[in-house]
């Protein structure tokens, strides 16, 4: 074997070339499918091809109303935590009542979102993986093809569409459930009257935080629909296929909403 | 270079395809009469499978051109294909119902897409489909529901349900018993004699092959080895062919073997 070949160096550059192609490759992937799913959502109609409207409904109450319970214990316990930290902080300082504008302010700008987009990656990502790579193994993708039904208009455009909508509206919903549980806690922990809090909490907050989240959820919205569905069309090898691609989905998405998140952040904050 | 054949309703000419680096089609050419019923037959790893996925416009060849219906699927527009598609049927090997639909709503789904059809026309249009292939009543059931055979059938069903010139069947036999796969084959005859249907069908089941076809394509390893009545195949004198049908390794195979068992001392 020639020593260029086991080089520890050539095989660390040979092994990040690599991966680099593979990321740009796969970036592309998810640019090709974001232009097609917004060619079939907004050209669909005019082509007498809509997107299925049954369809997003549907999609939406899937993935978006049966997520509220989960995401309503969720948010409200990151509240309540985030209410214990900042008080048990703000004691040092004897300013354990700024813990108001400390929880509206981190739970609107940061862990609503947050929290919402990997609960969605992990809940609904996964399932969009699993349900196009089993039709992919199933051979429903090619069956939808030589049917002349396109598979990104009929699968990936309303789940985009779907997910679009509800995201945004699960991260709203999550503020509330997460100022809530603040609200609850800190209640009962400095004697601040529920009246008080949600007065003090409305001073705190203006429009450009509550704002900042949505923006963000948007993003993870699609994130989380683009890497669940191409890591579903990706599917080869069976039922393992399908396994390894909705782990792999729910890896990427949530690796991705939090670097995403950090980047989005620090330009808004600049 | 194969000549223009004006009966034809499908013809290949000089089709080459790859996987990756890989050549698996090396220049196959073939013509398919309309209303007739073509077998492709062959081992596994022949490339029947891959024809059939070009065939049904699944995937960009390297070269060659594939007509269906006068119109070569590797030049025309998206729009075009649309068209055609319409004219086309395909049974999956494994059935490839959509397993969120009811059997119902999958045989709905074609009309659904490409028609302007009531919900009432399209419940009876669906309905009547299903009792051809003797699934009447079924429609409400989920896929999960039926077995093998049921889904083989409905996905038959789903598949004529636009009335198509061109019907595709891929493994029609396989995990069947022989009473099901003997009643398919009178299906696949029907369509062809009832619907005047120009029918593919690929298969490594010989007994079906032989009840079904008008002729047969034996693909060996990407190549063509013959085309020609079921007589002639069962006659033929090439080896390949001759060892296929007989079930018995070829002359290659053996010494493979041998040279495997010479390797691990066997």
């Amino acid at each position: 074997m020639p020593e260029s070949a086991t080089h520890p160096v050539i095989n660390s550059l040979e092994l990040l070339g690599r991966s680099t192609v593979k990321l740009i490759e796969e970036a592309g992937y998810y640019s090709a499918l974001l232009a097609e799913s917004l060619f079939w959502i907004l050209a669909g109609p005019f082509i007498k091809r809509p997107v299925r409207i049954s369809s997003i409904f549907s999609q939406m109450m899937t993935m978006g109303i049966a997520a509220c319970p989960i995401v309503f214990v969720l948010s409200f316990s990151i509240g309540v935590m985030l209410a214990i930290q900042m008080i048990y902080n703000l004691k040092t300082f004897g300013a354990e009542s700024q813990v108001v504008v400390g929880v509206a302010l981190s739970v609107t700008r940061e862990f609503g979102p947050l929290i919402t987009g990997i609960l969605i990656a992990g809940r609904t990502g996964s399932a969009l993986a699993a349900k196009i790579g089993t039709m992919q193994v199933n051979q429903e993708i090619d069956a939808l093809r030589v049917m002349g039904i396109n598979p990104v208009r009929y699968l990936v455009a309303p789940a985009l569409l779907a997910m679009m909508i509800m995201v945004p509206l699960l991260t709203f919903f999550s503020d509330l459930a997460g100022l809530l549980g603040g609200a609850v806690y800190t209640t009962i922990e400095i004697g601040l009257s529920f009246d008080a809090y949600i007065d003090r909490t409305l001073l705190a907050l203006s429009a450009a935080d509550v704002m900042q989240g949505i923006f963000k959820s948007l993003l993870f919205a699609l994130i989380i629909t683009l890497v669940g569905v191409s890591n579903g069309f990706s599917v080869t090898g069976g039922a393992e296929g399908v396994g390894k691609a909705t782990t792999r989905s729910v890896v990427l998405s949530i690796s991705y909403i939090v670097i995403a998140d950090m980047i989005f952040t620090y330009f808004l904050n600049l | 270079m194969m000549t223009n054949n004006n009966n034809s309703a499908i013809e290949v000419v000089d089709l080459v395809t790859h996987y990756g680096p890989r050549e698996i089609l090396h220049g196959i050419n073939l013509a398919i009469n309309e209303g007739e019923i073509m077998i492709i037959m062959g081992g596994s790893g022949s490339g029947k499978s891959t024809l059939l996925r070009y065939l049904l416009g699944l995937g960009i060849p390297t070269s060659g051109s594939i007509n269906l219906l006068g119109k070569d699927i590797t030049k025309i527009s998206n729009t075009e294909m649309h068209q055609l598609r319409q004219n086309m049927g395909v049974a999956f090997q494994g059935g490839a119902l959509l397993s969120s639909m009811s059997i119902g709503e999958n045989v709905q789904l074609p009309l659904r897409e490409h028609t302007r059809l009531d919900e009432k026309t399209m419940e009876i249009m669906a309905r009547m489909k299903l009792e051809v292939v003797n699934l009447g009543g079924f429609e409400k059931l989920m896929p999960a529901e039926l077995s093998g055979g049921m889904i083989k059938r409905a996905a038959v069903a789903r598949a004529i349900v636009m009335d198509p010139k061109l019907m595709f069947f891929d493994e029609p036999s396989a995990g069947l018993d022989p009473v099901v796969s003997a009643e398919l084959d009178e299906l696949i005859l029907n369509l062809r004699d009832a619907m005047k249907m120009t029918i593919v069908v690929v298969t490594h089941e010989l007994e079906s092959a032989f009840k079904i076809a008008d002729r047969i394509t034996v693909l060996d390893q990407g190549n063509i080895l013959m085309t020609d009545t079921v007589e002639n195949i069962k006659n033929s004198d090439n080896e390949r062919i001759q060892s296929l049908l007989n079930r018995r390794p070829s002359n290659d195979e053996v010494q493979a073997d041998e040279y495997l068992n010479r390797l691990t001392g066997m």
